[in-house]
């Protein structure tokens, strides 16, 4: 089988971008929303059948083969060359289902959510030319070429952040996003130059060979104690920490919240933000054998402690998206420490496979749940829980599809969360204790702040509406309730047949006794949040005062951003920059202006001289050209 | 060749003229008089490269031509610098020397 028609995915969507983008005054908005949903819908096809076949077909002994496609892009020398291409392997695959599934649902949803926009045809656009980004990213042969991608899907990103840009929050939102997505990104940089340097080369396929020069020779050099590789291999992960907003460059996440729903359901929920997870994966073998998995066990507490970190911000929060943005995190966190604990051969690699069927069952009920309180927004203008409550007699179809996600990310048994996170936990009990409890008190408080979400959208108090909410046109409503069908069978999927560490399907069994415990503290939560949120009562308050200065603390996000201002602001604009400032204004300018002053009144104390009479010039030359002949005379001769 | 006239004569002659022409380019009050100062250089100059043609290289013509050359720059010159003291003249209604100050610095 040859799959080199799979680089049409992403080129459909560039294609998209700029039929969109050149022509955005030309095409009308009744046509522009169907054209790039037809577009991703054709990508969603062909991903589709391709998984097909892949998953079928590729299996030689037993073993899922790699695809690799790829042409020179810049060669610099026979060893050093950036390549081009596309890289086909079981992840690479799950990840063009993810992310052209909710693409395409997205793009089907922003025809009903953006209607009526000025920008309608542009978010289009940008729409496309994100889908391009992350499609080239989750195809990319090498680290060259998924740092190319990365960075667009980071300009992208922006961009869509930025949608609203006569808002002045939305801009402040999408410049903080790039800056600290790109001060990771440095990290990134710098480790691709550093492994590339010393292992020869960019491409996966050669980092991740266990016979390969980086596994096999990662002891051959060191720098302050630990392998140069390891090092490396932490600045990569530094990159996909800032893209996956995991401590402590999560600052961003909250405030990209600015951008319109669906892109925060498309980008910030279920595919830019796992690309940290994916990078991960990628370079899962060269993580799990350098140094013995120093920089794996980085990884896995990195992602426990974000994840617990995000849990208990994210009851605090008022303002539903983010809420739902500290849940993203939470979650990625969860896929990150699945990957930090996990081992490389056949069942003691469950914790990848728990991962990467954790980023597909939460990209489903994730993106489900943005959709649903973008429907909920749409409905009543106003982001903020005291606006809202009882809901769920004027809005049907979103108060079912917002309790299935719910479930569904509670972790109740029979739904796709339940699944994935049992993995996770199974893959924790195994190999980190310390991990296993963090996380079962994290799936309490997903299940906590979760209901209180829906208790106080959908039941709580009866608010009085100035307009009566009504639900959403089925152009909104169709693509969530194939989300709600995918946040359930998603779940039934064996994803350790098709997606493992070492490519070799394996069987995983639900543990029952694990799945107990975590379904147990799961339906606590939500009991807890019934209790709590179902009528409106002054618990919630008592408790919180209880609480007193740590629920200050979560609520004020530990403070993370202020510590962030103190940084920037106090200690690098305060002690470095305005001391060089001043050095450049008062010692640098100060010479040149100073120079500049002692010519002018030079020239105004000589100036007398040129009296405008030629003759007077004449004379100063004739007497010149005689004194240089007297001069050249007596010299001379 | 003249005869009974050496080449010392003329040349003294030419010297004188140049000197004169020079010594009114830098006194003359009048832009007219300067101009004709200009012209006595430039005449100076003329005699000497036929005189010296004359006596010293009778068979070559160069000189001659040369002090052609220099009529014609000469009257070329003078139309120029005629047009420019006429606008001159409209712009401060003077030719004098030092009614053309008005460009210094």
């Amino acid at each position: 089988m040859n799959y080199s028609y799979v680089i049409a995915i992403p080129l459909i969507p560039l294609a998209l971008f700029l039929l969109l983008g050149l022509f955005s005054k030309k095409i009308p908005p009744s046509i522009s929303g169907w054209i790039g949903s037809l577009g991703l819908g054709t990508s969603f096809a062909l991903s589709l059948y391709t998984a097909y076949h892949y998953y079928i077909e590729a299996k030689v002994n037993g073993i899922y083969q790699t695809f690799v496609y790829k042409q020179t892009w810049l060669a610099f020398s026979d060893k050093l060359h950036i390549d081009m291409g596309v890289l086909i392997d079981p992840i690479s695959v799950m990840m063009l289902i993810v992310v052209t599934t909710i693409s395409f649902m997205v793009h089907l949803y922003s025809r009903g959510y953006m209607k009526g926009d000025d920008g309608y045809t542009r978010f289009f656009a940008y729409l496309a030319l994100f889908s391009f980004s992350m499609l080239g990213l989750v195809l990319a042969t090498n680290l060259f070429q998924i740092y190319i991608f990365w960075e667009l899907v980071g300009a992208s990103s922006f961009l869509l952040i930025g949608y609203y840009y006569t808002k002045p929050s939305a801009v402040a939102a999408a410049k903080k996003a790039f800056i600290v997505t790109r001060f990771a990104d440095l990290g990134f940089l710098i480790g691709i130059l550093v492994v590339s340097y010393y292992s020869g080369t960019f491409d996966f396929s050669e980092l991740n060979n266990p016979e390969g020069f980086m596994i096999s020779n990662w002891a051959s050099t060191s720098f302050m104690g630990l392998s140069v590789f390891t090092w490396g291999l932490l600045l990569i992960f530094m990159g996909g920490a800032g893209k996956s907003a995991m401590l402590p460059f999560h600052i961003w996440l909250p405030d990209a919240m600015e951008g319109p729903t669906p892109v925060s359901a498309l980008i910030h929920a279920a595919t830019m933000v796992v690309a940290g997870v994916y990078l991960v994966a990628r370079l899962f073998p060269a993580f799990y054998f350098v140094e013995d998995g120093f920089a794996l066990t980085i990884v896995a507490y990195v992602g426990a402690i974000s994840s617990l970190f995000a849990a208990i911000i994210a009851l605090t929060q008022n303002d539903i998206k983010r809420v739902l943005a500290f849940s993203t995190m939470s979650q990625i966190g969860y896929m990150m420490l699945a990957l930090g604990v996990s081992k490389y051969d056949g069942h003691e690699g469950l914790g990848f496979m728990a991962s990467m069927f954790h980023l597909f069952t939460h990209a489903m009920f994730k993106a489900l749940l943005f959709l649903a309180a973008g429907s909920v927004i749409h409905a009543i203008h106003s982001n903020y829980l005291k606006d809202m409550g009882g809901l769920r007699k004027y809005m049907p179809v979103t108060h079912i599809t917002f309790l299935i996600a719910a479930l569904s990310i509670s972790g109740v048994p029979g739904f796709a969360g339940f699944f994935s996170k049992d993995e996770i936990l199974a893959a924790a009990y195994e190999h980190d204790m310390l991990i296993y409890i963090s996380s079962v008190a994290v799936a309490g408080l997903t299940a906590l702040y979760m209901f209180r979400l829906y208790f106080g959208i959908f039941w709580g108090k009866d608010t009085q509406y100035e307009h009566i909410p009504h639900e959403s046109p089925w152009s909104m409503t169709l693509p969530m309730l194939f989300l709600a069908v995918m946040s359930v069978v998603g779940g039934y999927i064996h994803f350790s047949e098709f997606v493992s560490a070492d490519h070799i399907p394996f069987e995983a069994h639900l543990n029952y006794s694990l799945a107990a415990i975590a379904s147990g503290v799961g339906i606590l939560g939500i009991i807890i949040a019934y209790i709590l949120y179902k009528k409106e009562t002054n618990l919630p308050d008592k408790i919180s005062n209880t609480f007193g200065v740590t629920y200050k603390w979560a609520y004020h996000k530990f403070y993370f951003d202020e510590i962030y201002l103190f940084v920037t602001k106090r200690i690098i604009f305060g002690l470095v920059a305005a001391p060089m400032a001043w050095f450049d204004k008062y010692v640098v300018d100060a010479t040149m202006v100073s120079i500049g002053n002692m010519t002018v009144s030079f020239s105004n104390k000589i100036k007398g001289l040129q009296s405008g009479k030629f003759q007077d010039y004449a004379m100063a030359f004739i007497s010149g050209g005689v004194i240089l002949a007297i001069v050249i005379f007596y010299l001379w001769l | 060749m003249i005869e009974g006239i050496s080449i010392y004569e003329i040349l003294s002659l030419s010297s004188v003229l140049f000197f004169i022409g020079i010594y009114g380019f830098f006194t003359r009050e009048n832009l007219i008089m300067v101009l004709m100062s200009i012209e006595l250089i430039l005449n100076a100059a003329a005699i000497n490269f036929v005189i010296i043609n004359t006596y010293l290289y009778p068979d070559f013509l160069q000189g001659a031509i040369f002090s052609i050359f220099i009529i014609a720059l000469a009257a070329a010159e003078t139309a120029l610098a005629i047009a420019i003291i006429i606008n001159l003249y409209k712009l401060v209604s003077s030719v004098e020397v030092k009614d053309t100050e008005i460009m210094k610095y």
